[in-house]
């Protein structure tokens, strides 16, 4: 496999969490494989891992988001698709089946959120199957397209995207960001009130209370994409152990491909559960935006 | 694995997903299902609508039948009725005319006799006459005789 380009599993892992990195490289940065240092200022692929992380905070991770937004168009698309074909008629295959999910959708959001469900259910769906279908690039081989990509010169390539805490701290953020508009929108000043007076109800106690409101505030995005992000990287992590193992001689093969199977249908159970989880969890916290405490 | 603006576009691509989905991916969808729902209600409405229809005819026509069964029955008890009467008419009727013609024929019969006793009478007063004329080898006047001739033809 792969395997067998680097020194060791250790290197082999580590390339492989790498994203493709596009972004504003400082002058005077050294440059990876002792090419000397960069004399200006410039936007570009980072080389190595050391060229992504001189780049801070003005970098793209290519892969992440042509991944992310490539998979997020072609699930619009099949939605889309079904929408326009939609009738009130005999449904059928693939209507049915979309129709299925909506549903689905439409009655876990119903059960969480006692208002109009139809400005919470789109989002509920966009979470769902976006973030399903990101979390299915996790079961293609963890090579398969990495490696026929780096032999045409990409060096870096991670698939799966929500394994990229940019990505699902970025899905977060937008809930954040829509709990603050739903909640500024639904309660106006009691908001702000709401930050201010509780759980002390004093005026003298505001800073405290505002402390604590704005830590709980911000603990639920941040703990709803690192969990997301915590289960789908440690499974790919496993996954380029398992990977690893296959290089590691003829004997470990058997044990290597048993494992794989294994992990790849605990996956299966994974990646739903863990969609489902980032959709719930999105309409809980618009649903408590909307609640007076 | 660094913090960069891959966190800012994936935002914004979240935000355009959403948008695109609540504008035109959700609308036609919850519509087809809940006008088909609706579609369903209607239809499984007027499936209970026809069946108590067809409960309230069958309550109905087995109401007429019943009623009709009535009517026959008093229709056909009254024509048994009638029936009985005329065939009771016809007894007493028959009945008065064999008595008449009984009767009609007694006083045939009575008159017959009387007839023949008058006759028988006649004739016996005849006989005595001649046998008395002969007992006595004499002439009897008749116009003599007559009134004790009558008297023994009546004692007859």
């Amino acid at each position: 496999m792969a395997a067998g380009q680097y020194e060791n599993a250790g290197e082999y892992i580590n390339h492989h969490l790498v994203n493709l990195t596009y972004g504003r490289l400082p002058a005077g940065t050294e440059l990876c494989y002792g090419s000397g240092v960069a004399d200006t200022t410039h936007w570009t692929f980072a080389g190595c891992a050391s060229e992504a992380a001189a780049m801070g905070f003005m970098a793209f991770h290519v892969d992440s988001l042509m991944w992310a937004i490539g998979l997020g168009i072609f699930v619009m698309f099949f939605l889309y698709r079904a929408a326009q074909r939609a009738s009130a008629g005999v449904p059928g295959k693939l209507q049915g089946f979309i129709e299925m999910l909506v549903e689905f959708i439409n009655n876990n959001v119903k059960e969480v959120f006692h208002g109009r469900t139809a400005s919470i259910a789109p989002i509920a769906l966009t979470v769902f199957a976006w973030v399903f279908m990101m979390n299915l690039m996790k079961l293609v081989p963890v090579d398969l397209i990495p490696y026929p990509l780096e032999l045409m010169g990409v060096e870096y390539q991670k698939i799966a995207a929500t394994t990229d805490p940019n990505v699902t701290l970025g899905m977060a953020a937008f809930v954040l960001i829509m709990v603050v508009t739903l909640s500024i929108k639904v309660k106006g000043w009691g908001f702000v009130k709401e930050l201010c007076l509780t759980p002390f109800n004093t005026w003298f106690l505001f800073p405290v209370n505002l402390f604590l409101e704005l830590v709980g505030l911000l603990a639920k995005p941040v703990s709803l994409g690192l969990r997301l992000f915590g289960n789908m990287f440690a499974g790919e992590v496993i996954f380029l152990l398992i990977a690893a193992l296959f290089a590691a001689g003829i004997f470990f093969l058997p044990l290597a491909a048993g494992l794989q199977v294994l992990w790849a249908i605990f996956h299966i159970l994974v990646i739903v559960l863990q969609a489902f989880i980032f959709m719930i969890l999105t309409v809980v916290y618009l649903a408590m935006a909307q609640e007076d405490h | 694995m660094n913090f960069n603006l891959t966190f800012v576009g994936q935002i914004i691509a979240f935000a355009i997903f959403v948008w695109f989905c609540a504008k035109f991916v959700w609308p036609p969808l919850i519509g087809a299902i809940e006008e088909r729902q609706k579609k369903i209600a209607d239809g499984l409405d007027s499936a209970d609508r026809a069946a108590k229809d067809l409960e309230l005819a069958q309550h109905n026509a087995t109401k007429k039948m019943q009623e009709a069964k009535v009517e026959a029955a008093a229709i056909l008890e009254q024509a048994n009725k009638r029936a009985a009467q005329i065939v009771d008419d016809a007894k007493l009727e028959a009945k008065q005319e064999g008595a008449r013609l009984v009767a009609a024929a007694q006083s045939e019969v009575d008159k017959e006799i009387n007839m023949a006793r008058e006759e028988l009478r006649q004739r016996v007063s005849e006989l005595t006459l001649a046998g008395a004329e002969k007992i006595l080898q004499t002439e009897i006047d008749e116009k003599k005789h007559s009134e004790l001739l009558d008297k023994l033809a009546a004692e007859l």
